[in-house]
């Protein structure tokens, strides 16, 4: 058993890895639900879902085990292997697209092994290539369902939603070639380190700043192809009910819905690493007093955690909320204490308080955009999008090539 | 038998059935399925020859862009289950002749260039990004760029197609 591990430990490591991720892709999605519905319902002056558990905590899982037991009937004239197919597809596509993401730079020392956050090899050289490829056949999960269904809803919803596929990843692609060009690499941990050039400029070394036509195009095209508002037409309810997911029910439906917020949590894994320098810190990196600042949110996160869950009268409140205060607290205090543990925390912590702005941003577009009309999303797609972003890669390969021409640094 | 080795015939599987049942599926959009996994395989066995680049641009172009707009256009079309006519009178036995003289025509061919292949299966430098667009805009900028042209010509005619039979 022993050397068995010893010789495959590489094996070992990715699919325990794999394991972890996706346990822990399938929470934060699950609780993306809850902080959507609570963002939204702020943004409207309510109080969004706060029966079930404190703050309505527990309102994910009881959406889950409601997927579970719901019945799952199968409509009569569907095309049934497509129609299984569709949901399978599309969720597979999404989660796969993570296992691309690194979410730090340095490795845990574990077992006499380095391992790495991500999953992917540290010289995948395609990586932005691969998630193309990955988003590329995306479009199939929301066609086919669309198509198989049989049904004339869905079958619109599909047909708008992979012309709208197909017209933004243009413009999706053309985007990123600023960034690539600017940092001579498909690796996703060579544009981000492309970015560390300059660490005493913080915030101002990252792409954001020469890349911001390609960033807007970026991110905007990047809602379109995740289906989001204000790019949901495919899913307009008030036009086709459902969309391409109208004949899906349960567990069915419920894959759909997880691909979704996947695709969402990778988009903004890619924002964050193409434009906001991934895991490298707003600061310059002689401002070494900001390393407590994980400490300083976390302590008093988790102390109110503790008094807020005292208040209630339930198990979740009186026992979980407090335990889960007193860990976050205990790992605050633990940062403090132990400063190799807090100089190896620092990447992913950047890189994931980046990644939940852009979420929050995707949630806050949809509490107050309204929704595109057809005519002008395919304008908009064909001749604002695409066009800035053609202008945007000629720019930058005439800066770039001044600078080799003239020899500035 | 290594690791690669089952990864080759388990891709190379694949894609022959994947092709064989394209043929045999009668409705359009099982066929096109088919053809995706064909194309997704053929990347899969690009891979495995170290050719990162071709392998995802050919998920990308064939996969993502060419195959979604032959599902597209089958959905739109909203084509049905294809009526069989009778068969071609070059399906019978000819059609198996030249099947078998094709098959011993590229098997002589890849027997007689043995090394070759070998060594075009290993070109590692040669199949990285840099290399193909050094290819690309060095050695080859001329083909390159008229074969850009011709699909411009060809973008063109359909641009002309389309606006006459709006006139």
């Amino acid at each position: 058993m022993r050397a068995l591990l010893a010789t495959n430990a590489e094996l070992v490591i990715t699919i325990v890895k794999i394991a972890l991720l996706l346990f822990i892709v399938l929470t934060v999605n699950a609780y993306l639900t809850w902080f959507e519905r609570k963002v939204v319902a702020h943004i409207q002056s309510r109080w969004g879902p706060h029966r079930v558990g404190p703050h309505g905590l527990l309102q994910p899982l009881a959406d889950g085990l409601k997927f579970f037991f719901k019945e799952d009937p199968t409509p009569a004239g569907v095309d049934k292997f497509v129609y299984y197919l569709a949901p399978l597809l599309a969720l597979a596509l999404a989660l796969t697209s993570i296992a691309i993401i690194p979410f730090g730079p340095d490795a845990i020392r574990l077992f006499n092994h380095d391992i790495y956050l991500g999953i992917a090899p540290l010289n995948l050289n395609i990586g932005v290539l691969a998630l193309f490829a990955i988003t590329a056949l995306g479009v199939y999960g929301v066609a086919l369902a669309g198509w198989s269904s049989n049904s004339k809803y869905p079958l619109l919803g599909g047909l708008r939603s992979s012309a709208q596929m197909i017209s933004y990843e243009l413009a999706l692609t053309m985007s990123v070639v600023g960034v690539l060009l600017m940092a001579g690499s498909f690796n996703l941990r060579d544009i981000i380190n492309a970015q560390a050039h300059h660490p005493e400029w913080g915030i101002f070394g990252w792409n954001l700043w020469p890349q911001i036509l390609g960033f807007f195009c970026f991110f905007t095209a990047a809602v379109a192809e995740t289906n989001r508002v204000p790019f949901d037409l495919p899913e307009a309810e008030s036009e086709l009910v459902a969309g391409f997911h109208t004949e899906y029910a349960s567990f069915k439906f419920a894959m759909f819905f997880i691909a979704e917020y996947t695709s969402m949590i990778t988009v903004s894994c890619l924002c964050t690493i193409m434009f906001f320098g991934g895991w490298l810190s707003p600061f310059p990196a002689s401002w070494t007093f900001t390393h407590y600042l994980p400490s300083v949110i976390l302590i008093p996160f988790g102390l109110w955690v503790i008094m807020d869950g005292l208040r209630y009268e339930t198990v979740f409140g009186r026992i979980v909320l407090p335990g889960v205060g007193t860990a976050l607290t205990a790992l605050g205090l633990a940062l403090i204490v132990l400063p190799k543990f807090n100089n190896f925390i620092q990447p992913p912590f950047w890189f994931l308080s980046k990644v939940l702005v852009f979420l929050f941003i995707y949630v806050w577009m949809r509490g107050t955009l309204p929704r595109f009309r057809y005519d002008q999303l395919m304008a908009f797609g064909w001749k604002l999008l695409l066009p800035i972003s053609i202008v945007n890669v000629v720019l930058t390969s005439f800066v770039i090539l001044a600078k080799m021409q003239w020899g500035h640094p | 038998m290594s690791t690669p080795h089952i990864v080759f015939f388990v891709l190379a599987a694949l894609a022959v059935i994947g092709a064989i049942n394209l043929i045999l599926q009668k409705h359009p959009i099982h066929s096109a399925l088919s053809l995706i996994v064909v194309m997704v395989a053929l990347a899969g066995l690009y891979l495995l020859m170290g050719a990162e680049f071709v392998a995802a641009v050919q998920i990308i172009v064939y996969g993502g862009a060419i195959m979604v707009l032959f599902v597209f256009v089958i959905m739109l079309l909203n084509a049905g289950v294809e009526e069989h006519t009778s068969l071609s009178k070059l399906a019978g036995p000819p059609g198996l002749l030249l099947v078998a003289a094709l098959a011993a025509f590229v098997a002589a061919t890849i027997a007689k260039s043995g090394a070759s292949v070998q060594a075009a299966a290993q070109t590692g430098a040669l199949s990285s990004t840099k290399g193909i667009s050094e290819m690309f805009f060095k050695d080859f900028v001329y083909p390159f760029e008229l074969t850009s042209f011709l699909i411009l010509v060809a973008i063109l005619g359909a641009v002309v197609l389309a606006q006459r039979e709006k006139n």
